[in-house]
């Protein structure tokens, strides 16, 4: 490795490139060479010398969900963004802030929260407080949000400017700085979630709203699906505008908790949240304060414990219509307890978003067995909230996904994290497109992209 | 050439779905935006998903470049045919699937009418947020196509944020989806990224929509200043008081005039701007930012302020504002109809200096426009028979653009950049961001079929390589290809 000519160029690129650590390691595959690059023109130049030398790019956050999406099929050289962590611009009268890729959710929100305003997106707790905080790029490339979504959207929902660094050093830009804009493609919605095989994300720009005057939550315990989804249906539709609708239930024999937050004015909240208990029914209670499994999407314990190995059990998201939420808690239990599983499950009912968690304890083939199982009913119809007015050609084949969000590699190992995807054979042609050399995170996303 | 292709075309779509009469077909030379025009070869109707893929795969076999077109309601020509081309016509796919209230969505196929998307939900307590202005007549499927806003983007967002699967013809003919309702399917977003490609990427066939829920409460203010600056002082402070209301409008001088003497609206006579302020939401919320935009207005300068209390009253307050583009053609022989946006900071220095560059060049401007997100919709007014005046008018249209740009904002907030603004993007964008917007093309349509020519000022063909252009390229001089 001595007069390592690649390491040569990558450092004339970006001073900060050097040999891999085993920290350095994504997913279990430990790359040759790390770099944080301080500059835009840096990272430009990090990635054309990357492309001069074939290497593969793994981009990196914070670290905390290196453990999403498949591990990469090869991966030469790590990005970090820790570097890349300004707050451009807070243009606080446009509801309007451009930051770069390595800025940490908390600490945007704590500039954000000088002039009352916020990023609306959750950062996932972890149940440890041991996982570093999400940057902004990671959070876009995996298109994480929580609770929240339900009224603010995932981050393609908020993002309204991106700047990405392409496989070749391209730096290409699209969108802006105002809200309301739709001259050209929106790259911003493409690069959300799509795992860093794109481009790196180097900088982008978001829509904010204002920090509310007060919040409030309200819960109730249900005695099973049935029940949570009648709770969830009347909160969704009163005119009582719930911020988030969640739903958790420990195990299968255990209730169904249901969770209702709304946002406003101190006065009109008190008003609004006994109005919501009335929907709610017998037992509904509010408090200003979170319960504890909100947004909780997986147990404590999970990745990042302290003191142990990085072995987190096995996360699957599944999205479905709203409509559906007891035949989809149906499908889940079938295909847990036909592999004697029992996952945690969290979610989002009125998004149609539920997380279920199997515990890093479940064998390898009863977690992938249940993935499987899971995945044959949805492909079924088994979970669809089909409008009988829709007959089948009309409306989408399938209603409803099963991805695994993460898993430890023996369950990686034996079934397809992503399942199958809807226009899949397009995202492919976009890929060859972007990332002709397949250098971009190789086979970390949908399809084996 | 293209006469060839009428007998698959009446195969697929049937004779009473196709259009050869040279007189028909120029009633289809262009959409909403007039100055663009050019008829098209063969006009095509067909009546579902499988017969728009069929014509899509003779189009594409036939090397035919075809364009789709909705209510042809759209401002920026992004519907304009090619002389040389298949006009696709989507606006007898009018059913609505289905409405899944439980899920909070509905199914619609392209040529549904926006509002009869909220007329089919309303008795279920539901509407479908998008609102342009043209809702009674414009199609879903032009929605998606340009990424439709209205006056209550500002608090719900547009098209794409309530779009969450997509039935779509490839333009090589293929029935795809994207998406699959949820709005969390795995892979791509390409919903997001079809959302507002202006029907470069494919023709879409279904769409399925969010359904929002009826806000309780509704507020619909009216508030009169002297200048359009003390207007837009109060836009500031409302949001920067952490309201974000349904809607903020604003009108100056001569757009009042215009109303006023077309409609009767009745707004404060002798007003250098009115400012309309709606509010939904919880009746609690809605009730105490009402009291505080009310005190804002005040505290700027407001000096009259009307509020509507029932349906009646918020109908005539916007009757003004609704009437605005037509009116302003009552007072002048031809306008153009700017789009236009701005960082909602920087709108007193803008308007300034259109009054300046009105004043200059003797043009006059209406100005009516979405102030709560920065988006203009300066009116130009000009006498079309004075070509010295058409080129003023012209010309001051399009330093507007350069000023929008200037101040860090975009050459257009939701009329698209059809043909009317491509020569515009090089301005906003640099060659690369170009380039790169270009690969989602190429990805899409490697062939360059699918409503080329709009957009992008000098499209590459897909697969060269960026930089540089040297000579004519090779499957151009052969004859295999076309420069779109």
């Amino acid at each position: 490795m001595a007069g390592d000519q690649v390491l040569k160029d990558l450092v004339a690129a970006c001073p900060a490139a050097r040999p891999a650590a085993g920290a350095d390691a994504v997913a279990g595959v430990t790359p040759r060479y790390a770099a944080s690059p301080a500059s835009v023109a840096e990272a430009s130049a990090l990635l054309r010398a990357a492309a001069a030398h074939e290497l593969s790019v793994v981009a990196r956050g914070s670290g905390s969900r290196m453990d999403w999406g498949a591990p990469p099929r090869r991966c030469d050289l790590v990005v970090g963004t820790s570097r890349l962590d300004q707050v451009v611009e807070h243009a606080a009268g446009d509801l309007v802030a451009r930051v770069q890729a390595g800025v940490s959710l908390a600490s945007l929100a704590g500039v954000l929260a000088g002039a009352g305003q916020q990023l609306a997106l959750d950062q996932a707790p972890d149940g440890t407080g041991q996982r570093p905080a999400a940057t902004i790029g990671g959070t876009l490339a995996t298109g994480m949000a929580g609770p929240r979504r339900l009224r603010y959207g995932t981050p393609r929902d908020l993002v309204i400017g991106i700047t990405v660094v392409r496989a070749d050093g391209t730096v290409a830009s699209s969108g802006g700085k105002v809200v309301k804009n739709v001259a050209g493609y929106d790259l911003g919605k493409l690069f959300a979630g799509s795992y860093g095989t794109l481009g790196l994300i180097v900088e982008a720009v978001f829509r904010l709203h204002p920090l509310p005057t007060a919040a409030s939550y309200t819960t109730v315990s249900t005695g099973g699906p049935g029940p949570a989804r009648a709770a969830v249906a009347a909160a969704a539709a009163s005119e009582l505008a719930p911020v988030a609708i969640e739903v958790s239930r420990a195990a299968r024999d255990q209730p169904v908790q249901v969770g209702v937050l709304l946002e406003g004015d101190p006065s009109g909240l008190a008003e609004r949240s006994a109005a919501l208990r009335e929907l709610l029914g017998d037992g509904a209670a509010t408090s200003e304060d979170a319960p504890g499994w909100w947004g909780r999407m997986e147990p404590p314990g999970g990745p990042g414990a302290p003191g142990g190995p990085r072995s987190p059990g096995t996360l699957v998201r599944v999205a479905f219509w709203a409509a559906a939420l007891p035949r989809v808690l149906a499908a889940i239990d079938a295909a847990a307890a036909a592999v004697s599983a029992d996952p945690q499950l969290t979610g989002s009912a009125a998004s149609g978003v539920i997380y279920a968690a199997l515990p890093a304890s479940t064998s390898p083939g009863a977690a992938a067995g249940f993935v499987t199982g899971l995945r044959e009913a949805l492909a079924r119809g088994d979970a669809d909230a089909r409008p009988a007015s829709a007959p089948f050609p009309d409306s989408p084949p399938v209603l409803a996904s099963a991805v695994v969000v993460h898993a430890p590699p023996p369950v990686a190992e034996r079934v397809d994290l992503w399942g199958p995807v809807p226009g899949l054979p397009l995202m492919r042609a976009v890929k060859d497109q972007f990332d002709p050399g397949h250098r971009m995170a190789p086979g970390r996303f949908a399809g084996g992209i | 050439m293209i006469d060839q292709l009428v007998p698959a075309m009446v195969d697929i779509c049937g004779p009473d779905a196709v259009v050869t009469d040279p007189l028909e077909l120029r009633t289809y030379e262009c959409d909403g935006l007039t100055s663009h025009r050019a008829a098209p070869a063969l006009v095509v109707l067909p009546q579902t998903a499988e017969q728009v893929a069929a014509v899509v795969r003779v189009c594409a076999g036939a090397r035919v470049p075809f364009v789709a077109r909705g209510s042809g309601t759209g401002l920026s020509g992004g519907a304009l045919p090619r002389t040389d081309g298949v006009l696709i016509v989507t606006s007898k796919m009018r059913r609505i699937i289905a409405i899944d209230t439980g899920s909070q969505r509905a199914i619609v196929e392209p040529g549904v009418t926006n509002l009869s998307v909220s007329n089919a939900a309303r008795p279920f307590g539901y509407f479908y947020a998008p609102d342009p202005s043209s809702q009674q007549v414009c199609s879903v499927g032009g929605n998606v196509a340009e990424n439709s806003g209205g006056a209550h983007c500002l608090k719900n967002g547009f098209t794409v944020h309530h779009v969450t699967g997509l039935e779509i013809v490839t333009p090589a003919g293929e029935l795809v989806w994207l998406g699959d309702g949820t709005g969390a399917a795995p892979g791509y977003d390409l919903v997001g990224a079809f959302v507002g490609s202006e029907g470069t990427l494919g023709i879409v066939t279904k769409i399925v929509v969010k359904l929002t829920k009826i806000p309780q409460m509704v507020t619909c203010l009216l508030a009169a200043f002297e200048t359009t600056g003390a207007g837009g002082a109060a836009v500031s402070a409302i949001i920067g008081a952490g309201i974000i209301p349904a809607a903020i409008e604003m009108m100056d001088a001569l757009a009042i005039e215009a109303a006023e003497a077309a409609v009767a609206c009745h707004y404060p006579r002798g007003a250098g701007a009115v400012l309309i302020v709606e509010l939904d939401g919880p009746e609690s919320d809605v009730r105490r930012d009402n009291e505080a935009v009310r005190r804002l207005c005040q505290q700027a300068g407001s000096t009259e302020i009307r509020e509507a209390v029932d349906p009646a009253e918020r109908a005539a307050i916007w009757a003004g504002r609704k009437s605005a583009f037509a009116a302003v053609g009552r007072i002048c022989p031809a306008y153009i109809v700017q789009d236009g946006v701005v960082p909602r900071t920087a709108l007193g220095t803008v308007l300034d200096k259109i009054a300046e560059l009105s004043a200059e060049s003797g043009i006059r401007v209406a100005n009516v426009f979405h102030a709560g997100d920065g988006n203009l919709h300066p009116l130009v007014l000009y006498d079309d028979s004075s070509a010295a005046d058409t080129a003023a008018a012209e010309e001051l249209s399009g330093a507007i653009l350069d000023l929008c740009i200037t101040h860090g904002g975009s050459i257009t907030g939701e009329h698209g950049v059809g043909v009317d603004k491509s020569r515009y993007m090089p301005k906003m964008f640099g060659a690369d961001d170009l380039d790169t917007m270009q690969l989602l093309r190429c990805a899409f349509d490697p062939d360059g079929l699918c409503n080329p020519g709009k957009i992008f000022p000098t499209p590459r063909l897909c697969g060269e390589v960026p930089g540089a252009r040297r000579g004519v390229h090779p499957l151009v001089a052969s004859g295999l290809a076309e420069q779109f």
